[in-house]
């Protein structure tokens, strides 16, 4: 029962947020966001004595189909994921209510009702006992962040809509449901087990691989290219959305289906032994090296941290696909990591946007001098995602290089070294630009945006910190992952 | 004494075949409505208490009059029929008192206790075909069925407009005709050859005449018959118009039921009649239903992608979904069949819920064109969120009934061995998201026009639309009562051929 709690909350929040829009102040409104995302975010923490206990709390909904139900069940990587969703919705629902307030944005009961949605089906996808389930609640994760994708309702809107409704939904019913289907096809079970489902079958290389291409194509929220044009259009959305939704819920969503699919479907050894997972080293891989340098010749901040976001995305996905221990539980790191840095990034974008109206890098000369906490905020945060000690990112890193030394060989771990170059030479020029730079004349009356938008991001930068001084509790939490009777 | 219970599936089509002239006599709209409505709550519950009996102690057979079954007529209620019953009385006990208000805007006052009884009749034909066992009886409350709608739809024509609706009305009619004269020469075919009319007789006779040209033929003409009933491509031009010019009552009420009949009547000629006669059927359902089928999904959808009128979008849409549940059929086994046949329910609370919708912006616009209907998602909030969840089941989105149809038609495609259908299959729920999408980005996007001004929709027109539209995600989610019923029934038809 205990895991209904959370996953029942952000519903309520949106159905509440629905009624206070209509009766009472947007104030109480937004303060009762924040409040639910505190009280979540508590029902979260809840569960994590318990896993560390070796229980695993479920929950059965209703049998869908004979065999195949909808329940839900805590183990130990869905709970990390589930972590930092909930953990960063809260810094979110505060900058979120400073930005919009800022902006003076219409249909704000419509956005927050959203936001709160698209939580709670990102939690749902954490705490998923199947396949099925995470489907589930996959799809309405796309569905309730188009209408924050498409919140101004403008010609740009819409085309960006389009964009992210097609590749998306079109990628997850032609791939996904075809891989989900299959499987149940061919082994009878969509349950995530230890080890994986095709245990003591006998199957091809090919055939695996072409199943896991189903999967890791099927799940186009993890940008894998070709299909991450989504995520860098999706950036006409309000900067609250970039941030949660294209930082943490959505993004994170698709490559933890990929990280979990990896690890309780196909099953490390399985995939390893099988060699079906070495063409998905090299397009993840590519998927690295070719973002990255897209990322180096973008002007617009909010476009090169898209592209920053799929490098890193493919990251995590080549991470899988080494489909060994080690690389899984760096990949499960840098989901955590990646989110509290790269959230940070796009509030100091947003940030720079309400209190500069400053969209281009290549205008933002001098502005460390301008907007300091922000900056400051932005120079940590662009330190982690490099990966440099004393920030979280390097953890991750460290583990994720070891296991492409494990799993893969000298050449995969030299991509992340020149990915880790790359990402140098795309963000400290924009730190660079702010400390060393004059700002130009007409930018002598800029300040720091409202306490609201700037509190949030300098709460994550911190956040990046502590991750690198603490980081023991993570790395307990995810080695549970592998410990018999984990799943 | 005699058993209340026992009468059951003949009462279901009495009450109403009573209670239609009854309507025409009283002469008043307001009575007209509640005995309408009455009558669709009475079959409603005779429908689910007979699937509750037909689950619990197998099927029944009940002779009228006890005449027996080579004299008389019997009516036959097994898990099939008794499915297709609860689907027509479950979408007509929604529409009914949904047409309230609907009707009276679009129907002239002295016309409104004829409309009532024309429809009451229509739904005694469609329940007459799903419950009896008597092969000539089909025929009969077939024509009831059409004859009515014909009028029915005659009756959405606009004064001072030009008269689209008895059009499509004749048309229909015409294509109507040589539909039930097909069934009716089938009939007749199967009669001389066996000198019997009950289904159950047939079906244990005709195996030994297999071979014989006249069965053969008889088979064409039948399944060509319940073809165009059914709007099956080739044969579906006549169902745009009808769905599109209709009053939006009778567009609900038709989509949501008659072609599910239709789907019934095949599937009984298929398996129970034919099943076992003709050992090449389940070639043919390869070479020549699937295939048609696919042609339907196909271009059905293409043409809904194309139009910019919301009715003329579902309308081509079913043509589409009826579609897919032929192809669940064509695949001839047990997931494909399930599939096919829980669609029928799924689509009756989805297009029935859409088609409401629509007609909730018809009160208010006056319009069902896209160009009219701009921003209509900002004046009508709660009639849009309503079409837009109705949509999202079209798309077959997860959580919704038109994820489990599309569910068991891949697991059918799987099992028949053609992976490639699957990935059609999925291939066309995409073109559903387009023309979904097409209203809704109309509804969202684009600003309400200024001049005039527009409310909410009734709350009752409202609720028994979003009754229908919850329905339709309720049984996504908790879907083992209908499913439960539809597997039983493919179970069914598959093994014994039904009888």
């Amino acid at each position: 029962m205990e895991i209904l709690i959370p996953l029942l909350l952000p519903l309520i929040t949106a159905a509440l947020i629905q009624i206070l829009g209509r009766f009472a102040s947007p104030n109480i409104r937004d303060g009762v966001h924040t409040l639910m995302a505190v009280v979540t975010f508590y029902f979260v923490i809840q569960l994590i004595g318990p896993v560390m206990d070796g229980q695993r709390p479920d929950f059965f909904v209703a049998e869908m189909f004979p065999g195949l139900t909808l329940s839900f069940k805590v183990e130990p990587l869905g709970l990390v994921f589930a972590l930092v969703a909930s953990g960063l919705w809260i810094p979110t629902s505060v900058y979120a209510f400073g930005y919009m307030r800022g902006h003076h944005e219409s249909n704000q009961t419509r956005f927050f009702t959203c936001f709160a949605l698209a939580i709670g089906f990102a939690l749902g996808v954490a705490f998923s006992e199947n396949l099925l389930t995470l489907f589930c609640y996959y799809e309405a994760l796309t569905f309730s962040t188009y209408p924050l994708v498409t919140h101004y309702q403008n010609a740009e809107a819409r085309r960006a809509g389009r964009i992210y409704m097609g590749i998306l939904v079109t990628t997850s019913v032609c791939f996904l449901l075809v891989g989900i289907a299959s499987v149940w096809f061919l082994t009878g079970t969509l349950t995530f087990t230890q080890g994986g489902v095709f245990t003591g079958g006998e199957y091809e290389t090919w055939q695996i691989a072409l199943l896991l291409a189903l999967f890791a194509f099927g799940t186009a929220k993890a940008a894998l290219f070709p299909f991450h044009k989504w995520l860098p259009n999706a950036m006409v959305a309000p900067t609250p959305v970039s941030a949660l939704l294209h930082a943490v819920a959505v993004v994170k969503a698709g490559v933890f289906t990929v990280l979990k699919v990896v690890i309780y479907i196909f099953g490390l050894e399985f995939l390893s032994e099988l060699g079906a997972n070495n063409w998905l080293m090299v397009v993840a891989g590519f998927t690295i090296l070719f973002s990255s340098t897209v990322a180096l010749f973008k002007d617009n901040l909010k476009a090169r941290l898209a592209y920053s976001t799929i490098s890193q995305l493919a990251y995590i996905v080549l991470g899988a696909a080494f489909a060994t221990q080690t690389a899984a539980i760096g990949a499960a790191m840098h989901i955590v990591m990646h989110a509290v840095g790269k959230i940070t990034l796009f509030f100091c974008a947003g940030a720079i946007y309400v209190g500069a109206h400053k969209k281009y890098i290549s205008q933002m000369d001098g502005l460390g001098h301008k907007m300091p906490f922000t900056m400051a905020a932005f120079t940590i945060a662009s330190f982690s995602i490099i990966g440099l000690p004393p920030f979280g990112g390097m953890w991750s890193k460290w583990f994720l290089g070891l296991g492409a030394l494990e799993g893969g060989s000298w050449g995969f771990m030299s991509i992340y070294m020149i990915s880790s170059l790359l990402s140098i030479a795309y963000l400290m020029p924009i730190v660079g630009r702010a400390y060393f730079r004059k700002p130009s004349e007409k930018d002598a009356d800029l300040h720091e945006a409202p306490w609201m938008c700037v509190l949030p991001p300098c709460l994550t930068a911190i956040g990046c910190v502590l991750l690198f001084l603490f980081p023991e509790g993570l790395f307990d939490l995810l080695n549970l992952m592998f410990v018999e009777g984990g799943q | 004494m005699i058993e209340w219970s026992q009468h059951l599936p003949v009462l279901q089509v009495v009450v109403p075949l009573i209670v239609a002239p009854i309507i025409v006599l009283f002469r008043n709209k307001n009575i007209a409505w509640f005995l309408a409505t009455a009558t669709a709550f009475f079959s409603l519950y005779t429908s689910i208490e007979l699937l509750t009996i037909v689950q619990e102690s197998g099927p029944i057979d009940y002779a009228i009059g006890n005449w027996e079954r080579h004299v008389g007529i019997v009516y036959h209620i097994d898990i099939a029929n008794a499915y297709i019953l609860t689907i027509v009385s479950a979408v007509s006990a929604f529409v009914f008192p949904y047409s309230y208000h609907s009707i009276q805007q679009e129907i002239p006052e002295y016309k409104l206790h004829h409309f009532y009884a024309a429809l009451v009749l229509c739904l005694t034909g469609l329940l007459g075909i799903a419950a009896t066992g008597d092969a000539f009886n089909v025929f009969v409350f077939l024509e009831i069925s059409s004859l009515s709608t014909y009028a029915l739809v005659a009756m959405g024509d606009k004064p001072g407009k030009p008269p689209r609706a008895s059009l499509a009305a004749y048309r229909y009619l015409i294509m109507g005709t040589i539909g039930g004269t097909f069934i009716l020469l089938g009939i007749g075919f199967l009669y001389m050859m066996t000198g019997t009319l009950n289904m159950a007789e047939l079906s244990e006779k005709l195996p030994a005449l297999s071979d014989t040209s006249t069965v053969r033929a008889a088979f064409a003409f039948i399944t060509v018959g319940a073809s165009i009933k059914l709007a099956l491509f080739p044969v579906h031009t006549w169902l745009p118009n009808i769905y599109t010019h209709a009053p939006n009552v009778v567009s609900a009420f038709l989509s949501s039921t008659a072609t599910k009949v239709s789907y019934y009547v095949l599937l009984r000629a298929m398996y129970t009649l034919f099943g076992a006669a003709l050992a090449a059927q389940a070639l043919q359902l390869k070479l020549l239903i699937g295939p048609m089928a696919l042609v339907a999904i196909f271009l059905g959808s293409f043409n809904a992608i194309k139009q910019t009128n919301i009715k003329k979008i579902l309308a081509f849409s079913s043509v589409a979904q009826i579609g897919y549940m032929v192809l669940g059929l064509s695949m001839n086994n047990l997931d494909g069949l399930t599939g096919g046949l829980i669609h029928l329910f799924n689509h009756a609370l989805m297009k029935g819920g859409l088609f409401m919708a629509v007609g909730c912006m018809f009160y208010r616009y006056q319009s069902v064109e896209l160009s009219d209907l701009k921003g209509v998602g900002r004046t009508m909030p709660f009639t849009t969120f309503a079409f837009v969840l109705g949509g999202l089941g079209l798309i077959g989105v997860p959580l919704t009934a038109g994820f489990i149809s599309k569910w068991y038609l891949v697991l059918g495609a799987f099992e028949a061995d053609v992976w490639w259908l699957a990935i059609l299959i999925l291939i066309a729920s995409l073109m559903a998201v387009m023309y979904i999408f097409k209203v809704i980005e109309t509804a969202y996007f684009q600003e309400p026009n200024t001049d005039i001004e527009v409310s909410e929709a009734p709350l009752s027109m409202l609720v028994p639309t979003y009754a229908l539209v919850l329905a339709s995600v309720y049984f996504g989610i908790f879907t083992e009562p209908m499913l439960g019923a539809a597997r039983e029934a493919a179970e069914m038809f598959l093994s014994a051929g039904g009888m």
